[in-house]
């Protein structure tokens, strides 16, 4: 049995309660962090090797040493705007377990100096940001929240805000721009958030897994998070599997767990026993991959050697059924939507992917139109103010790549190759 | 007559206000306190978010267009907002668009002539483990088929659904 620290609610189901959270030993990472010097905690939390939970995997402890030191307002915002399509792990976390959040958050404000918090959680989780309100009123009654907590000296503020609908406020300065009232539109990075963040005042973002890692790290220290997984991607991981399995869910398990082992004994295997034809491991930005990479480990570092990336850890499974034009025109029509307009190579280039797609999945494809996928998704890469052009390339090119005889198919055959599938569109 | 935010109103803006630095970054909040008040946000919502704001209209006007949840215009007493993207579509949201289509006699982006309900596709909820999804008003309904989508508007019809 693999080690439970985010899905508390698994061992205590009313752990959303504080009282039930702190019998569990709740609150004593934040005991404990009151009693360290705030860069002892940043030392601890880059020992840890804890990287970011939210998509790029990006040591939390270094981020944080970016904070600049000493006086004047600085703020930590927590990004829970949860949009990547196929993730559904920080709702859990928020709804089941709200405390863990909150603990980390305000170790996180106490190590980087911010006395003011964020929880930047999409609009659509309104019934989310009620519980974890109600869980932030009871931490502010017990003294965890508010001005001298627990006799420390210091002050932490904490607010829920919530998004409107729009999946580039997930990007860290797109949210910035969106927590301030404005448009979600990401911003050129220079200047980085921790120099000029939300207000214009230094600020860190981080993912809501990778806070409530935090508490448990100070707690127990970081040689307990480092016994869990492999070498530089270690601790727990949620991961989110959804798509062709018996039994969709999220499953907490150190990092590294095979791909066979996520989808096959925790997920319970495909959907009436059929063939596995696609996965893609971490939300729909990550390349997809095929059946002869279930024995990957799934972590930071061994996706990315196979071409994919962990991304959010969200697990979309296809079985033999899926079309594969259906599936990533589907997609293409998704980064198309989401594409804030400022680049033209982004606004452009998303909308077009997704018009040529259309048509060959509407059978009008013509000779040619794989290459010119291609042609644009190169012109795409690397060439936008914000990672969401990379992201539908990403999701794109390797799946017409890999079934590149499929979409063929299409256009030649004016017909689908699989058949009884699963009507998309 | 012109829209306006009552006592009760302003006491609640104020404790919104009180969350933030300055009034810019109450737009969004703002704006969610006026739909749920006046039902969508028109022109005249804008404008009163604005003046309560004291922030330039174009600027509210510009977030109110950026995001998808704020109504620009008016939707029915139940919101049908049906998740079509990837993880829903792979366990036949489609069929519940068909279904809801044939139910209501409308096609997404309508409004149901006495009302009762707007339907709309939308992009992934994040509730992709317990697909297919629909979000009616703020409540999240899963794991749904065609027979629990016409039971669904039943009860909604019937009135027996708090959302
Ligand atoms: C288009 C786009 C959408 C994103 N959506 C999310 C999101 O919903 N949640 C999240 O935590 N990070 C998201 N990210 C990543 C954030 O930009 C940022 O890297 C992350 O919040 C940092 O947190 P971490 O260091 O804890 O991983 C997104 C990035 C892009 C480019
Ligand atoms: S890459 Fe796309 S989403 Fe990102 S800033 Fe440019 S246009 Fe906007
Ligand atoms: S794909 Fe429908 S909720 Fe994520």
């Amino acid at each position: 049995m693999s080690e439970i620290v985010l899905f508390k609610h698994l061992i205590d189901p009313e752990v959303r309660n504080i009282e039930n959270y702190i019998k569990l030993g709740g609150y004593e990472g934040l005991k404990k962090a009151f009693t360290m010097q705030p860069d002892d905690i940043i030392e601890e939390v880059k020992r840890s090797n804890l990287r970011g939970r939210g998509g790029a995997g990006f040591p939390t402890g270094l981020k944080w040493s970016f904070m600049p030191k000493g006086e004047g307002q600085k703020y930590f915002v927590c990004n829970a705007d949860e949009g990547e399509p196929g993730t559904f792990k920080d709702r859990y976390i928020m709804s089941e377990n709200p405390h863990q959040l909150i603990e980390g958050m305000v170790i996180g404000g106490y190590a980087m100096g911010a006395t003011v918090g964020y929880i930047y959680i999409r609009g659509e989780f309104e019934f989310v940001a009620k519980i974890l309100q109600k869980a932030i009123d009871e931490a502010y009654e017990k003294g965890f929240l508010g001005k001298n907590i627990l006799n420390s000296g210091f002050d932490f503020d904490l607010y829920v805000h919530l998004g409107a609908g729009a999946y580039v406020c997930g990007e860290e300065t797109g949210l910035i721009n969106s927590l301030e009232g404005k448009p979600g539109q990401p911003r050129l990075k220079p200047p980085f958030p921790a120099q000029y963040g939300v207000f214009g005042k230094p600020t860190t973002v981080n993912n809501v897994e990778t806070i409530a890692c935090v508490p448990d790290i100070i707690k127990k220290g970081a040689d307990w998070f480092l016994s869990i997984g492999p070498e530089k991607n270690n601790g727990t991981k949620i991961y989110a599997v959804s798509g062709h399995v018996n039994n969709p869910g999220v499953f907490e398990l150190p990092m590294g767990t095979p791909l066979r082992e996520i989808i096959y004994e925790h997920a319970g295997g495909i959907v009436g026993g059929k063939k596995l034809k696609a996965v893609i491991p971490g939300g729909s930005s990550a390349p997809v991959l095929g059946p002869e990479h279930l024995d990957i480990p799934m972590d930071f570092d061994s996706l990315k050697k196979v071409g994919s990336m962990l991304g959010s850890g969200a697990i979309i499974v296809m079985s033999e059924d899926t079309c594969m034009v259906e599936a990533f025109t589907r997609l293409a029509k998704f980064y198309a939507h989401e594409s804030c307009g400022q680049c033209t190579p982004c606004r452009e280039g998303t909308a077009w992917l997704y018009k040529i797609l259309k048509r060959i999945e509407d059978r009008e494809g013509k000779k040619g139109d794989i290459d010119l996928i291609l042609d644009i998704c190169g012109k795409i890469m690397g060439r936008t103010i914000c990672p969401l052009g990379d992201a539908a390339v990403m999701c794109i090119k390797p799946a017409v790549e890999r079934f590149r005889d499929e979409f063929e198919y299409h256009i030649e055959h004016k017909k689908c190759m699989v058949e009884n599938k699963i009507p998309i569109f | 007559m012109a829209l306006r935010f009552d006592e009760n109103d302003v006491k609640k803006l104020e404790e919104i206000r009180a969350k933030y630095p300055n009034n810019q970054a109450c737009t969004l909040p703002f704006l969610h306190y006026a739909q749920d008040k006046f039902g969508y946000v028109s022109m005249d919502v804008i404008k009163l978010v604005a003046q309560t704001l004291n922030l330039p209209v174009a600027h509210v006007l510009s977030v109110a267009t950026f995001y998808t949840m704020y109504n620009k215009k008016p939707v029915g007493k139940y919101h049908l907002q049906v998740c079509t993207n990837i993880s829903c579509s792979l366990l036949g949201a489609r069929r519940l668009v068909d279904k809801l289509q044939e139910l209501l006699g409308i096609k997404p982006g309508e409004t149901t002539e006495d009302g009762m309900f707007t339907l709309t596709e939308v992009e992934c909820l994040g509730s992709c483990g317990t697909a297919p999804v629909i979000q009616v008003n703020d409540k999240y309904f899963e794991n749904l088929d065609e027979k629990k989508v016409e039971e669904l508007i039943e009860s909604l019809r019937k009135g027996e659904l708090d959302v």
